[in-house]
């Protein structure tokens, strides 16, 4: 007995082993406080940056910083939504044992930081555009990926089996994926009142240098920021479908 | 294989039309929320001409969502739908039969309808003619594109709002070309043809991917 477990302790943990719940929960456990402090100081750099450093600018004058909040949010609201989409192709292609509890994590946290995105679009918008608010395809298909995130989250919340509940969950968000690029194209698609694509298209990005990099550093930080909650969430979501076995395997012995 | 297909969608409209069966439900919610939004909007007749037509395909998209959850529920109940799965009929034909039957029970009232309700929003003879003409299109296609949301669902048991909250985003195209191609015959300078055609297109499309679809759903909840 001894001698097994001291080979499985030499042994370097592949990545594959982190499909074993208790293997995952270890290295969440282990690597949460690296990626915790790195968020945080990447958050605390980035808006010392965003605020005190870039400059503002020439037309939007100060307002232009609620752009260090707004274009990582959106962003990470589509990095969640295909992290999605991968999960529920290890749920369905390669039925990885924890691709539904990653889908079922990441939904809540990207469905925060779209809101984000929404809503400091919304107040950005107001002193810029004029209006809290217009139908135009960008903020109307993002509203739309806000509802879709809203409605996986029902399903989640709706069945107890959750076994099922991944494999239509799973289904539902790779139809949903269509989404995806129509957001990402759609200022460039129709002609319409949110800017065009600044950052990531051909030809490079037309924004400043000096704008950039703190861009960059808010978008790595809310990245990490992402990845530890994302990671609290799966922790918590293994923990409780334990409790559950428990609490039916109790009911069944005492039965 | 057609007359399972006809026996299918034969008995689906026969037990929607029942009692218990909820057909005629759709129609008189599709009544109700015409009645209900000049209530909210206010009796300014030039203002409900021009958005009644998109007054009338938002009721009729309700009304079929919310009637979305008995397309397959009813048979789950009673143990019909483990026999249709079971049974050797290709379940891509159940789903379209089913889809068929229920666009004969609750789509159909509802587009013939629509033209009558057009009056109370005081729509154009024209315009009354292209809604019309663009539901019989369109309705197909949302009862289609509903049959993949509903068999998603149906061994999940919990149906109702949540059907039409996920099938929702993927109606809205549905919607959208519906109502530019009532609208551009009453208003504008915009053509009919264009939107009507890709109307026609997204109903073909559904008709399709659904019965597939709707197929897979079905065969992956029951294993």
């Amino acid at each position: 007995m001894p001698k097994a477990e001291a080979l499985s302790k030499t042994k370097p943990m592949a990545i594959s082993d982190l499909a074993n719940p208790t293997r995952f929960l270890a290295f969440a456990d282990r690597i949460l406080p690296f990626v915790w402090a790195a968020a945080l100081l990447g958050l605390g750099v980035g808006l010392y940056l965003a605020f005190f450093v870039a400059p503002p600018d020439y037309q939007q004058g100060e307002t232009v910083r609620i752009m260090f909040v707004h274009v990582p949010s959106a962003w990470l609201s589509m990095l969640g939504y295909g992290l999605m989409a991968i999960a529920a192709l290890g749920t369905l292609v390669w039925r990885h044992p924890l691709a539904d509890v990653a889908a079922k994590s990441i939904a809540p946290v990207g469905a925060a930081f779209t809101f984000l995105a929404l809503v400091t679009g919304s107040l950005w918008g107001k002193p810029m555009w004029g209006t809290y608010w217009v139908w135009d395809a960008r903020l109307t298909s993002m509203l739309v990926l806000f509802l879709m995130y809203l409605g996986l989250i029902a399903l989640w919340r709706a069945v107890d089996d959750s076994g099922r509940a991944s494999r239509v969950a799973a289904v539902l968000i790779l139809v949903g994926a269509i989404n995806l690029p129509i957001i990402k194209f759609s200022v460039d698609w129709w002609n319409t009142l949110h800017q065009p694509a600044s950052v990531f298209r051909m030809g490079g990005p037309t924004i400043d240098a000096s704008m950039l990099w703190p861009l960059f550093v808010m978008a790595i930080a809310t990245t990490l920021l992402f990845l530890a909650l994302v990671l609290m969430v799966m922790k918590n979501e293994i923990l409780r479908r334990r409790m559950r076995t428990l609490q039916l395997t109790a009911a069944g012995a005492t039965g | 294989m057609i007359g399972a297909f006809a026996a299918i969608a034969g008995q689906t409209v026969r037990l929607s039309f029942k009692s218990g069966g909820g057909a005629l439900v759709g129609l008189v919610f599709f009544l109700t929320v015409v009645t209900v939004i000049p209530f909210g909007v206010g009796p300014d007749l030039n203002l409900l001409a021009r958005i009644g037509p998109a007054v009338l395909w938002i009721g009729v998209l309700l009304a079929t969502l919310l009637g979305l959850d008995r397309l397959f529920q009813d048979d789950r109940d009673d143990g019909s739908l483990d026999l249709l799965v079971l049974s050797g009929t290709p379940l891509e034909i159940v789903v379209f039969a089913k889809a068929l039957g229920h666009w004969l029970a609750t789509g159909l009232p509802v587009t013939l309808a629509a033209p009558v309700l057009g009056l109370l929003l005081n729509v154009e003879p024209l315009g009354l003619g292209a809604v019309t003409l663009t539901l019989l299109v369109g309705t197909p296609g949302l009862t289609l594109i509903g049959a993949i949301g509903a068999a998603l669902m149906a061994a999940l048991g919990r149906g109702g709002l949540l059907v039409a909250v996920l099938v929702l985003p993927f109606t809205i195209p549905v919607l959208v070309f519906g109502v530019s191609a009532a609208a551009a015959v009453i208003v504008g300078p915009t053509p009919f043809l264009p939107p009507f055609l890709i109307l026609v297109a997204l109903t073909l499309v559904s008709a399709v991917v659904a019965p597939v679809a709707g197929a897979a759903a079905l065969r992956a909840s029951f294993d």
